[in-house]
């Protein structure tokens, strides 16, 4: 075949060629990740190592374990589907180790008024207070205990701490 | 109250098995997690969202968000008359830090939170070049961030909004629908915080979960309909004007 | 907040892709477009244009060299960039671009300038000293064979990659195109013009880049600009531009009459955020100015320098303008939001890993390689050197 006759200088190039794709598909067995394709197209070990990080909020359930008191004044008022953490914060830590790890004293002067703020864009039926009118500058506690809000009439149980 | 030694007698062993709630379903502690059991959503029940920014803040604090970025935030909208082509929309700070006063009167009004919508047919999952953000067996849209290359394409891609890039660790971000926490069996971080259950974690595999029942008496919507994602986080009583 | 104007979701503020990603598709561009006009002279015969051949494959080898470090600068991971190549993902456009680009460099140009350059090559490296030599006797691979057969198959399998190297060159500069035009989420990008577009914007420019850089190098090189091939390069950047310009303004026209969701927004930032840049610089400037300038060269017959003047100015409006171009794509998409209802603004850095100064010197860089390989690979023959002759009439 006369054509290759004088082509010797095409096959070194196609040698060139030939031997970097083979130095990448040796390249690419030593470094694609083990666990890639092992559900998708990513690497299977991402799920368990997101799946893995720690957790800050315990969950309801866990401060319900030990704080039944609470739960049982709550299931009477209107904070009964108001997770604990909502107030008090993530609290995993303390619920990991009770003695050492205490949640801070809340401020009910800031904390209540995220909630119950007059808003204009809040749902109507929602309870919402101006709250330097309501309070004259008082803590929402003064009144209301937050685990059983509703203010009831002396005498009977509930109502202020 | 002071805690006495006699109380920590008593306190201690609930203590033990409060934690043990919140540790079972690590891969170690429970082994009885299996993704093809689960097709995680959530539902927002906008009536009921009092823009109190609870989730913003108890989402950054779990997910350790870095400040000026945001794996969930509230809008506020204003819709004046009739005119739902042109609401008034705000979110200081995310709503993080709940809402001033609104500057305009009258009009409609309402708070609108907002996540990753964890999309079935995702175009964030569509366009990663190498594979490092992708949807779980269990239905959770999630990053690798140790195979991500922060190239930005899939937060160019999100039709919503939703991702950004961590300044930390120059890898893609976004909300994981608390997956290191749903997989221990409990809720993610936002509904936890929710004071009014606006929001609730749903299995759409769970015959028992409630979303199926809510899903067939209301009118529920997802945000962009027309961008086919199949968006899994359903919006009931969702407003024309919301964007 | 400062600098956004009405509502943009909140992580919607700052800009994810800087004037580095405007860079990028620019530079491939050029390297797109100089091989297009290399490839008019090699398949379709176009004799006029010859004397730029081989400085369109330099520049094009030039500019494509750089085109990836405007990309590894602007990632999160630079060095995870390898990925690409490891697990690409099929259905990702960005996926291609490791592939496309290590095909398109090594088995279309640095394949087709060895093959036409492979005589010169031989021959220098049996001719100079020291380093110099090493560099063209490793170039040669080894082989000597210069004979008019083998050279005769040189010139076969070089006309069949430039064949290849058009589509080649398409699809180098057109997934860029792709990228940003299969982006549903955004109504400023997604287009099935968006490719087709940045191919004949990418013509635009490469032409333009390589007839300026002919007349400035024979200018250089004191030598006279053979005005015959000038004036067909002029003629073919003419064509070229008025497709392009067709086609933007389709799209316009295109937008403007639908006029959806998203027109309000966009059309309100065009006329503010994106006047000086779009209307003004990619527009009139870069666009119209040039094309009329071009149309007074075809329709009146002017003299020799006042064509040169003309082309020198038209062509430097015109890598503006394409610059301008790719500024208003990638920048405009980022300004506004998906809700419709904000703007939000670009603060470029200065002396940033993404910043001006970093643009700058990798525009310029490209020249500084070009440089390099025109005197390792002279593309024309020294007046006074009877080391290499005058190449093959073959062609």
């Amino acid at each position: 075949m006369n054509v290759f006759k004088d082509a010797g200088h095409l096959f070194r190039m196609a040698a060139v060629f030939v031997v970097g794709c083979l130095a990448f598909v040796g390249m690419r067995a030593f470094l694609v990740p083990k666990s890639f394709g092992q559900y998708g197209h990513y690497r299977g070990d991402a799920i368990t190592e997101i799946a893995a990080r720690p957790v800050n909020y315990a969950g309801h359930q866990a401060c319900e374990d030990c704080h039944a008191d609470v739960l049982e004044k709550k299931k009477s008022g209107k904070h009964v589907h108001v997770n604990c953490e909502a107030c008090h914060g993530p609290l995993a830590k303390h619920a990991d180790d009770p003695g050492s790890v205490k949640p801070a004293k809340l401020d009910t002067a800031v904390l209540c008024v995220r909630c119950h703020e007059a808003n204009i864009a809040k749902p109507k039926g929602f309870p919402q207070v101006a709250s330097a009118d309501h309070s004259s500058g008082l803590p929402c506690d003064t009144c209301h205990q937050p685990h059983s809000p509703a203010i009831v009439a002396e005498g009977t149980t509930g109502g202020t701490k | 109250m002071s805690i006495t030694r006699r109380h920590m007698l008593l306190l201690l062993p609930a203590a033990a098995v409060a934690w043990k709630h919140v540790l079972a379903g690590t891969p170690g502690a429970s082994p009885n997690y299996k993704m093809s059991e689960h097709w995680w959503s959530m539902l927002i029940d906008l009536p009921k969202c009092i823009g109190c920014g609870n989730c913003v803040r108890a989402c950054q604090s779990e997910n350790d968000v870095p400040d000026g970025y945001f794996r969930t935030w509230v809008e506020r909208y204003h819709v004046t008359d009739y005119d739902i082509e042109n609401p008034h929309v705000d979110s200081p700070g995310g709503g993080k830090m709940g809402f001033p006063p609104a500057k305009e009167e009258g009009g409609k009004n309402f708070f609108v939170p907002k996540l990753c919508n964890h999309c079935a047919d995702s175009p964030c999952t569509q366009v990663c070049p190498v594979g490092a953000t992708f949807i779980g067996p269990d239905g959770v849209v999630l990053v690798d961030p140790k195979y991500c290359l922060g190239c930005r394409y899939c937060v160019q891609a999100c039709p919503y909004g939703c991702r950004f890039i961590n300044p930390k660790s120059n890898t893609a971000e976004k909300c994981t629908l608390c997956y290191h926490r749903i997989t221990k069996g409990l809720t993610t971080a936002c509904c936890e915080s929710c004071p009014t259950g606006a929001r609730q974690l749903a299995d759409l595999k769970n015959p028992n979960d409630p979303i199926h029942e809510f899903l067939k008496t209301h009118s529920v919507q997802i945000l962009k309909p027309s961008m086919a994602t199949h968006a899994k986080v359903f919006y009931n009583g969702l407003d024309g004007s919301v964007r | 907040m400062p600098g956004v104007e009405g509502f943009m979701y909140p992580n919607e503020v700052e800009l994810q892709w800087s004037v580095l990603i405007v860079l990028y598709p620019f530079l491939t561009g050029l390297v797109a477009g100089a091989f297009i006009l290399a490839s008019l002279e090699r398949v379709f015969q176009v004799q006029e244009v010859k004397p730029t051949y081989r400085l369109a494959l330099l520049t094009a080898l030039a500019y494509l060299l750089i085109a990836p470090l405007p990309l590894q600068l602007h990632l999160g991971h630079p060095e995870r960039s390898y990925e690409m190549y490891l697990t690409p993902h099929k259905t990702s456009a960005m996926a291609m671009f490791g592939f496309v680009y290590l095909w398109y460099l090594m088995a279309v140009l640095v394949f087709e300038i060895w093959l036409d350059y492979r005589r010169d090559i031989v021959v220098l490296s049996q001719s100079t000293t020291g380093w110099k030599r090493l560099i063209y006797r490793v170039m040669t691979l080894g082989s000597s064979n210069i004979s008019e057969h083998a050279l005769k198959v040189d010139e076969r399998v070089g006309w069949l990659i430039t064949l290849i190297g058009i589509p080649s060159a398409f699809l180098l500069h057109g997934y860029v195109g792709f990228i940003f035009g299969s982006i549903k989420a955004n109504p400023w990008w997604s287009s099935p013009l968006m490719p087709v577009v940045f191919i004949f914007s990418a013509m635009v420019s490469g032409i333009a880049a390589v007839m300026l850089l002919y007349m400035l190098l024979t200018w250089a090189r004191k030598e006279t600009i053979d005005m015959r091939c000038v004036d067909t390069v002029a003629r073919y950047l003419f064509y070229t531009f008025i497709i392009d310009f067709a086609l933007e303004m389709l799209d316009l026209i295109h937008r403007i009459y639908e006029s959806d969701e998203s027109f309000r927004s966009l059309d309100f930032m065009v006329h503010t955020k994106l006047y000086m840049s779009h209307i003004v610089v990619q527009i009139v400037l870069g666009t119209i100015t040039p094309i009329a300038l071009l149309a007074l060269t075809q329709v009146l017959r002017l003299g020799e320098m006042s064509r040169k003047r003309i082309y020198a100015v038209a062509g430097c409006l015109t890598l503006v303008g394409i610059f301008a171009m790719r500024w208003n794509v990638v920048i405009g998409g980022q300004l506004f939001s998906k809700s419709f209802l904000g703007y939000t603004t670009y603060k470029m850095g200065l002396v940033t890993r993404e910043g001006l100064l970093v643009a700058i010197v990798l525009t310029f860089l490209p020249l500084a390689i070009l440089w390099v390989l025109v005197k390792l690979l002279p593309p024309w023959p020294e007046k006074n050197s009877s080391a290499v002759p005058d190449p093959a009439p073959a062609h």
